[in-house]
């Protein structure tokens, strides 16, 4: 195996070097952003970017395993609308209480994705193009409950919402932030210490192997498209605590946040190579990037999409430049 | 041949269902010596599109894809307005327009072929940065232009026939002829194929990859210029937005693997055909607005079942020819590799 020799003769596996690059331009970027800003390099400013972007995080892991597997999965974004959607106008409507919405809603999730997973293995249909079809599917579903914004005003939802848990000296995160963890963490588990995840990585490396090797790589893509519907589910119900609204434009473009975040993170999008760690660290970029405009302030919309752009070319640019010198 | 027969009998059946709601739909007249019929609007509106799924053909049978289209629509139709509001020339505007299309190509070539960034990030970049160059350029404002040789573009008539029909064709015949009568195309899907192979093999496959993602962005420009023309205003935030992923689904659904490797520019043109039939099909049965996404979706769906291989042989329970399974599985473990 390539490796990078440190002085001290240790070495770096090739494999851990994306996400190592990552993580050194993300505290880089936090520096110059202290520099340059007065009250940015605060502890909270790095938890307001979990705060703010949990959501996103959720829905990154689902698409970390669909891309270790080779594939790509357009439909998060309308899935996460759609999850918004369907709380909102069951607490609204007819009343429900959440704890039989948020099941209900994961369970659509999940089933959405379970019929995308299995149009790709059984009919031999392109990720992409399987993806963009629930894309249209759910974002169609979100405007036939309703083309208008529905507020949520259930009281646990919004207790739930408006909760702070309380970290030391004065810092805190919300309810949300814990189960974004959650999903990492067990998300992490699965992916290292389970055969399922060993299947991932094996049918992400070479297809073709995996089956000679008798792996169930049919039953491992339908699953991988299962908990990415899933995670977009529980994504759409964090973002619902978020802005306490279900909306059919809610998360508009998100899938290309969520694939942007798992590419940053070092994942390769041919399958086989990355860690969702990395994919942690690329949601926190992403989260970055919007919290240094926030600080540049009276940026006009246009210049906020330049901007974004522009440091998303330098930090691939970084990375990649990195990341080849240190293969060779 | 055979690849295209799926393609073309699905565009019949959208076709034959609007005959069905609509009588009289396949009539083509000619009225104050220009064609008019719902098959000539068809193609007319659908022109842009087939114009970006060409560009994105090219792309994707090099193995790459080009999510940054929708938004060079945009820069491309902004620049070319504000030029003309600005009393330039119609010409001048759109030499420039087109110039910094296949530059702004050239830049996602590039980055692709240069600094060896994956094409669906590398493109991602221009998509966000330019849907802001392009409300950058408009000054977020909706720019309005009165210029009856700028109108042409879009919504003129030469010789009778629209065109933006006639442009389509020249790009068509032109691209046809560079890619199946030269080795340009051969080369393309060598690229697309395995492109370190290719350059063992001697061709420049940076210089390949780059040319195809310009070519993407002219196409691209062309038809924003096409775009803007028509509504006669140009539109930073809303002109093309999501063309994108409809160029990518006519590709698809023409036949060409996103794996890259192979193309086939008639199977773009059904592809593009079939898509935008299919918006005019939505409108003339009467699909109420909330719901055309859900019919997209399910025709979409339907459309990539009947073409797969796979959902024909379980439904129809049809063994595969011993002749054909040889040769298929070739292909798929070249995919896969």
């Amino acid at each position: 195996m390539t490796t990078l020799t440190l002085g001290g003769g240790r070495t770096i596996p090739a494999r851990y070097v994306p996400v190592l690059v990552t993580a050194c331009l993300f505290v880089a970027m936090f520096v110059v952003g202290g520099i340059r800003y007065d009250g940015f390099a605060t502890g909270q400013v790095v938890l307001n970017v979990f705060v703010d972007n949990a959501f996103l995080l959720v829905v990154a892991v689902g698409m970390t395993f669909v891309i270790l597997t080779g594939g790509i999965d357009l439909s998060v974004g309308s899935v996460v609308a759609l999850s918004t959607m369907i709380s909102a106008g069951l607490m609204a409507g007819p009343g429900w209480p959440p704890y039989v919405v948020i099941p209900l809603v994961l369970l659509v999730g999940s089933t959405l994705g379970l019929i995308m997973g299995y149009l790709i293995h059984a009919f031999e249909i392109q990720p992409f193009i399987a993806t963009l079809a629930g894309m249209f599917l759910a974002r169609g579903l979100c405007y036939t409950i309703g083309t208008e914004s529905i507020p949520i005003d259930d009281p646990t939802f919004t207790a739930f919402a408006q909760t702070r848990i309380d970290l030391f000296a004065d810092l805190w995160i919300s309810p949300s932030v814990l189960v974004a963890l959650v999903v990492v963490l067990v998300g992490a588990y699965v992916l290292h210490y389970t055969r399922l995840g060993r299947a991932v990585y094996a049918t992400g490396g070479s297809e073709q192997s995996a089956v000679l090797m008798g792996l169930p790589v049919g039953r491992t893509k339908i699953t991988v498209y299962t908990i990415s519907g899933f995670c977009s589910a529980l994504g759409g119900v964090l973002l619902s605590f978020y802005t306490l609204s279900g909306y059919g434009l809610h998360a508009s473009g998100m899938e290309l946040d969520a694939i942007a975040a798992v590419v940053i993170g070092g994942t390769l999008l041919t399958g086989g190579t990355g860690f969702l760690f990395g994919t942690v660290l690329g949601v926190l970029v992403l989260g970055l990037i919007q919290t240094i405009l926030s600080f540049q302030g009276t940026l006009s919309s246009w210049w906020t999409k330049i901007f974004i752009g522009l440091l998303l070319f330098v930090f691939i640019l970084l990375q990649r430049l990195f990341s080849t010198r240190t293969r060779r | 041949m055979r690849r295209l027969l799926w393609p073309v009998l699905i565009l019949a059946l959208l076709l034959l269902v609007n005959v069905l709601f609509t009588p009289g739909f396949l009539s083509v007249q000619v009225r104050d010596g220009h064609l008019y019929g719902s098959l000539i609007d068809i193609l007319r509106f659908g022109a842009p599109l087939i114009l970006v799924s060409l560009g994105m053909t090219l792309v994707i049978a090099t193995g790459g894809i080009d999510l940054s289209v929708g938004s060079v629509v945009a820069i491309s139709g902004a620049l070319a307005c504000l030029q003309i509001s600005q009393d330039a020339g119609v010409f001048t505007a759109v030499v420039l327009a087109l110039g910094l299309s296949v530059l702004l190509g050239a830049w996602n070539g590039f980055l692709v072929a240069g600094v060896g960034i994956q094409p669906i990030i590398a493109t991602l970049i221009l998509m966000v940065a330019g849907r802001g160059l392009a409300q950058l350029i408009t000054d977020g404002q909706i720019i309005t232009v009165n210029d009856p040789a700028y109108k042409l573009i879009g919504g003129g008539y030469w010789l009778t026939v629209p065109f933006g029909i006639l442009i389509v064709l020249v790009v068509l015949a032109v691209t046809a002829f560079l890619t199946r009568r030269l080795a340009l195309g051969l080369l393309i899907e060598a690229v697309g194929g395995n492109a370190e192979a290719s350059r063992l093999a001697g061709i420049r496959a940076r210089g390949i990859i780059v040319m195809v993602y310009a070519f993407a962005a002219l196409c691209a420009g062309v038809a924003g210029l096409m775009i803007s023309s028509n509504i006669s205003s140009a539109d930073g935030n809303n002109a093309g937005l999501w063309i994108e992923l409809d160029a990518i689904l006519a590709v698809v659904i023409g036949g060409t693997s996103l794996a890259g490797g192979r193309f086939s520019l008639g199977g773009t043109v059904l592809g593009a055909l079939i898509i935008q039939t299919l918006t005019t099909t939505i409108y003339s049965i009467g699909v109420p607005p909330e719901t055309t996404l859900l019919f997209k979706a399910l025709v979409v769906t339907v459309v990539c079942l009947i073409q797969s291989t796979a959902f024909r042989d379980k439904v129809f329970h049809r063994r595969r020819p011993v002749a054909l399974a040889g040769p298929a599985t070739e292909e798929k473990a070249r995919v896969t590799a």
